[in-house]
């Protein structure tokens, strides 16, 4: 990847990012960059650490080498944690509180825009009607388009998402989509987790692979 | 990047907890209910000899506070372990100290307030003498707070072990040893006549200080590593 020196720095930059679990290596060491309105594709196969990746990127485990900057700053996990938005396998809200409920909380907590229209918000992400339904009651896509409006609300440059498709229906899918096209359109970065070549974002996506040994950008 | 104010994000946990809470009310209801079973059995065990009664009763209802406060540890950050809650928490740009702060509060709150309440009713079950009793309460004012402080750090020490509950309860009883030591050596001591009592509070009044700043820190740093 070449940049022109007078480009604005990278979104995110990783160079020689390494994560080892009990001495055992997991990936790395990678090297690679995200800039405004581009999407990053994690590839790999069960194992090769997808998921670790983009816990180390989100800041929730330590990097055991190498470092990450954020709008070409380097940051320690506490600035990571703060300038992404992470969407995981956990649902990440509550089960014994309405979708609404559960919205409210976490835009409150990401310290969201105060003007925002959280009804409006779950209606885009097609849960209209289930304002109050305790989560338990939805089902693992509803659970999934609820975590996707939370991600939707938060005011993070970068994504990091974990296998944003599973459990969706096809219009979920479309709407993963759609959700990773505005965001990217306003200048934010999107890096995402897939298994399968079964759903991709409809934007221009590089790709990076895990492979067991090393990964490349 | 703005972050919420710190009066904002303690609104929404708060507010968020406490509507846990009235979800199950039923589960909320179980420190109660353990705490007066325990003191409810000991004049059937031994005896309705008021004066004998009277002479236990400070312990008494000083062990069953802080068995009950032991039992509802495990569930202060179990659920938001298992459901993801806790990852949210910790990437929300607001300190996750902060926020443990106002959990600890609220459970504080829902737990051991009701039973401070319902002190003077089970100090009547076990014959209290009446004077003693405000100093039972400052004690137990003083004491839960810091039990709940106290068990939120060794809480957070286990957050990564599944079934910590015997691990747990291990962790925490030598920590709240202590506590209870001074609690009910304080109202001893008054029942004695023994000016001590004033100095017991005093102390618990400082570790209660020292813990509110302290805990939520030293519980963050613990649920940091624990969820690596």
């Amino acid at each position: 990847m070449t940049d022109s020196p007078s480009a604005p720095p990278p979104l995110l930059q990783a160079r020689g990012l390494c994560f080892s679990r009990n001495d055992e290596p997991v990936f790395g060491p990678l090297d690679f960059q995200l800039g405004p309105g581009e999407a990053l594709l994690v590839l790999g196969g069960n194992g090769a650490g997808k998921t670790t990746l983009l816990r180390v990127l989100a800041g929730l485990l330590p990097a055991s080498e190498g470092e990450v900057a954020l709008q070409g700053r380097p940051v320690d996990r506490d600035h990571l944690a703060r300038g992404s938005a992470y969407l995981g396998h956990l649902p990440g809200h509550k089960a014994d509180l309405g979708a609404l409920e559960n919205l409210a909380y976490s835009h409150a907590l990401q310290g969201g825009n105060p003007g925002a229209d959280l009804a409006a918000t779950l209606a885009s992400v097609g849960l209209a009607g289930y304002e109050d339904s305790p989560a338990r009651r939805l089902s693992a896509g509803q659970n999934k388009r609820l975590a996707l409006a939370r991600l939707r609300l938060q005011p993070a440059p970068l994504w990091l998402l974990d296998e944003p498709y599973a459990n969706l229906d096809l219009g979920g899918i479309a709407l993963v989509n759609r959700l990773i096209q505005d965001h990217l359109a306003q200048g934010g970065a999107a890096l995402l987790t897939t298994h399968g070549a079964y759903a991709a974002p409809p934007v221009p996506v590089r790709t990076l692979a895990l492979g067991p040994a090393r990964g490349r950008a | 990047m703005n972050g919420p104010s710190l009066l904002a994000a303690a609104r929404a946990q708060a507010v968020r907890d406490l509507r846990l809470v009235w979800r199950r009310r039923g589960d909320a209801a179980q420190p109660l209910l353990f705490a007066l079973m325990v003191v409810a059995l000991f004049p059937l065990a031994l005896g309705a000899d008021p004066q004998q009664l009277a002479r236990i009763a400070p312990g008494v209802l000083w062990v069953a506070v802080l068995l009950s406060g032991l039992l509802t540890l495990d569930a202060l950050y179990r659920s938001d372990v298992e459901d993801g809650s806790l990852e949210q928490m910790l990437l929300a740009p607001v300190p996750l100290a902060w926020l443990i702060a106002v959990r600890v509060g609220v459970h504080w709150l829902t737990t051991a307030l009701p039973l401070v309440l319902a002190t003077p009713l089970l100090a009547q079950l076990l014959y209290l003498p009446a004077e003693l009793l405000p100093v039972l309460m400052v004690s137990l004012l003083l004491g839960t707070p810091l039990l709940s402080l106290v068990g939120a750090v060794v809480a957070a020490l286990t957050v990564g072990i599944r079934r910590s509950g015997m691990l747990l309860a291990l962790l925490a009883l030598p920590l709240f040893l202590p506590v209870l030591v001074f609690g009910a050596g304080s109202v001893m001591a008054a029942a004695q006549g023994l000016s001590s009592w004033v100095g017991a509070l005093l102390l618990m009044g400082a570790g209660l200080a020292l813990a509110l700043v302290l805990a939520p820190l030293a519980a963050a740093a613990a649920v940091r590593i624990a969820l690596s």
